[in-house]
């Protein structure tokens, strides 16, 4: 659409000539977009499509490390797993025990993200409110805000173990308080409440310095004329700001999902190779593959397709929900 | 929903000019919209709010002088025997140098490869419209939705055959998994804002696409390509499962392993992991702080161009 390259297409041709010679038109007229784009087509080609089908392939079998070709010292031993169809699958969704390994982990995983991505929203866009405000001191607030973004999440997350410990600074505070002092990385329901705690405080800067941005961008005269017109904050707020921040937030939120679905450092670092309950999918299945002996690769590998195949339906339908929405919106 | 977002980019950018979009707000809207006692909550809901964004990391600093692994137990003891002596032991004892050189060959490796294969695809995609660039634009989207489980077996799989397991090159390679596209992304993102009125008075005076990009676009893009550049260090700096699984040797292992192996079942070293942790965060906290501005725009531009 942009490049000179492409403008020969608007000379009028005679009528579309046959579909050899379309291929060989459209090589001289593309070749070097091709030409640019070969060196990351093969990258992902060998870095993601190759394992993607091997690993696709793995999940039709039963491999383990027991079984899968390995080397000790100078032995080689090649793998002889079998392959045994859809098995993984079956006994992954509706085996026996699957809602102890599968759904209970899904839901979770389900409610996790959703927490997490309405919270992190939520305080990301009172924040930002509030320092889109001419006051103070912002600049200040802003760098300080940002803080937990800028500092390496598997840093912080030492931090929190680190706090969240029994006797660690929140209880002794908690307990000078007079307030109960829950196990944070012992209980199950608390494992997941410090997950969700932690996974705030790390996610919330970039929604926050996102939505500034995008609050920066909205027309001032726009409030001017609807403060004219008598609207109070409420209203400006509903009907200015929020449709204002719309391409912001739909990006945000995607962002949000897909990292907070995928968070692997997080909960694997907080509570190391303890609580089950408090696992997401992804850390689960790391976990079937590479923290248990013997280590499982075949349904690890099974639950990383499951995953990607969610993950792509939540994107695709995302997707075409805010196609759509634009469409009626504009 | 390219064209819902094209408006992002100078929104983005001017998030971080504090004074100008304020400078023109106007007077009618200020007066009377927040009195002395408005302000005053707004100014306590920020600075609880940066206690809170601040609090874990000073509280990381301040354990970091004690000396005894236990003293996060009782912390007000260590006000009172405060010492360096955690930094000197992790200076001089451990492998912190040597996961120093892994991690920054690691990072730059990864960053290498990213921004160089990057560059030119994101300007293909930016500029042109060839058969394939949906499916094209719609795989590097998905590659960034990847969960690391899928890929993480079959890439241990074929790295054991390929004897790539605790080595850098490994690392390397399945990091670029995930920033390779992410640079892409990042860079259309930012080739985009370039005008194309460059490339037509390159073509004009008889570059060709290849001759535009490299003589016009990429000199202009050079603040894009930082921005790739840096979130690809970080990304790689900071990452986790990867390392953790390919790297099998402590003395390889990169800053985000070696933190874990203070912490085992049997010891917790919670004063020198805090040590090393605050080592390890204040150059990259440093770093991050005079770049921050524009990695924003990157992100949220990059992240929907569809």
């Amino acid at each position: 659409m942009t490049l000179a390259v492409e403008r020969p297409a608007t000379k009028s041709r005679p009528p579309r000539p046959g579909p050899i010679r379309r291929l060989k038109d459209s090589y001289r007229k593309y070749w070097y977009a091709y030409a640019m784009i070969a060196p990351v087509v093969v990258v992902l080609g060998v870095l993601v499509g190759y394992p993607l089908a091997r690993g696709f392939y793995l999940t039709l079998t039963d491999a383990n490390s027991l079984n899968s070709a390995r080397t000790i010292g100078v032995n080689h031993i090649d793998a002889t797993y079998q392959f045994i169809g859809l098995d993984n699958y079956a006994d992954i969704l509706w085996g026996p025990a699957s809602y102890d390994r599968f759904w209970s982990h899904f839901i979770w995983t389900v409610v996790w993200t959703a927490v997490c991505v309405a919270l992190h929203y939520v305080i990301g866009l009172g924040l930002a409110l509030l320092l889109n405000e001419k006051m103070r001191g912002r600049t200040l607030y802003r760098l300080l805000l940002i803080l937990p973004w800028a500092v390496p999440t598997f840093v912080t997350v030492f931090a929190w173990r680190i706090m969240l410990a029994d006797s660690g600074i929140i209880n002794s505070t908690l307990g000078s308080l007079h307030l109960p002092q829950p196990q944070w990385l012992e209980d199950p329901t608390f494992q997941r409440i410090a997950a969700i705690l932690v996974n705030t405080w790390c996610g919330v800067p970039f929604m926050m310095i996102s939505l500034l941005g995008g609050l920066q961008s909205i027309d001032s005269s726009l409030y001017e004329a609807a403060e004219m017109d008598g609207a109070n904050a409420w209203q400006r707020f509903r009907h200015i700001t929020l449709p204002g921040l719309r391409s912001v937030s739909s990006t945000v939120v995607l962002l949000g999902v897909i990292w907070t679905f995928n968070q692997f450092a997080i909960i694997f670092l907080l509570f190391g190779n303890t609580a089950p309950d408090a696992q997401i999918l992804v850390t689960w299945a790391y976990r079937l593959g590479f923290g248990q002996q013997p280590r499982d690769f075949a349904q690890s590998a099974a639950y990383g397709v499951l995953l990607l195949s969610i993950l792509t339906v939540f994107t695709t339908f995302y997707y075409r929900w805010l196609k759509r929405n634009e469409q009626l919106a504009v | 929903m390219s064209t819902t977002t094209a408006p992002q980019i100078p929104a983005a950018q001017t998030a971080t000019d504090d004074d100008r979009p304020a400078g023109k707000e106007p007077k009618v809207r200020r007066r009377g919209e927040r009195g002395p006692l408005g302000k005053a909550v707004a100014h306590g809901v920020l600075g609880i709010a940066s206690l809170i964004a601040l609090f874990p990391i000073v509280w990381l600093v301040y354990l970091s002088f004690g000396p005894d692994k236990d003293d996060y137990l009782h912390p007000g003891g260590i006000a009172g025997k405060a010492t360096l002596s955690n930094y000197s032991q992790v200076l001089q004892h451990t492998n912190f140098f040597q996961w120093m050189e892994s991690t920054l060959i690691i990072a730059l490796g990864t960053t290498l490869v990213g921004v160089l294969f990057a560059a030119t695809t994101g300007y293909a995609v930016s500029r042109m419209r060839f058969p394939g660039y949906r499916p094209l634009m719609w795989v590097l989207l998905l590659t960034q939705a990847f969960p690391i489980a899928v890929l993480i077996v079959p890439m241990y799989e074929i790295f054991s055959e390929l004897g790539l397991i605790d080595t850098y090159q490994g690392v390397i390679l399945v990091n670029c998994t995930t920033i390779v596209p992410y640079c892409t992304w990042l860079m259309k993102g930012y080739f985009d804002t370039v005008p194309i009125e460059i490339d037509e008075a390159g073509r004009i005076d008889g570059l060709s696409p290849f001759g535009t990009f490299w003589r016009l676009i990429l000199p202009l893009a050079k603040p894009g390509i930082a921005v790739a550049a840096f979130y690809s260090f970080i990304t790689a700096f900071a990452e986790v499962p990867f390392a953790s699984t390919f790297l099998l040797d402590d003395s390889k292992y990169t800053f985000a392993v070696g933190l874990q192996s203070f912490i085992s079942e049997h010891d917790a070293q919670w004063n020198l992991m805090a040590a090393t942790a605050v080592l390890i965060a204040i150059p990259v906290t440093a770093f991050f702080y005079l770049v921050q501005k524009h990695l924003v725009t990157g992100l949220t531009a990059g992240g929907t161009k569809g």
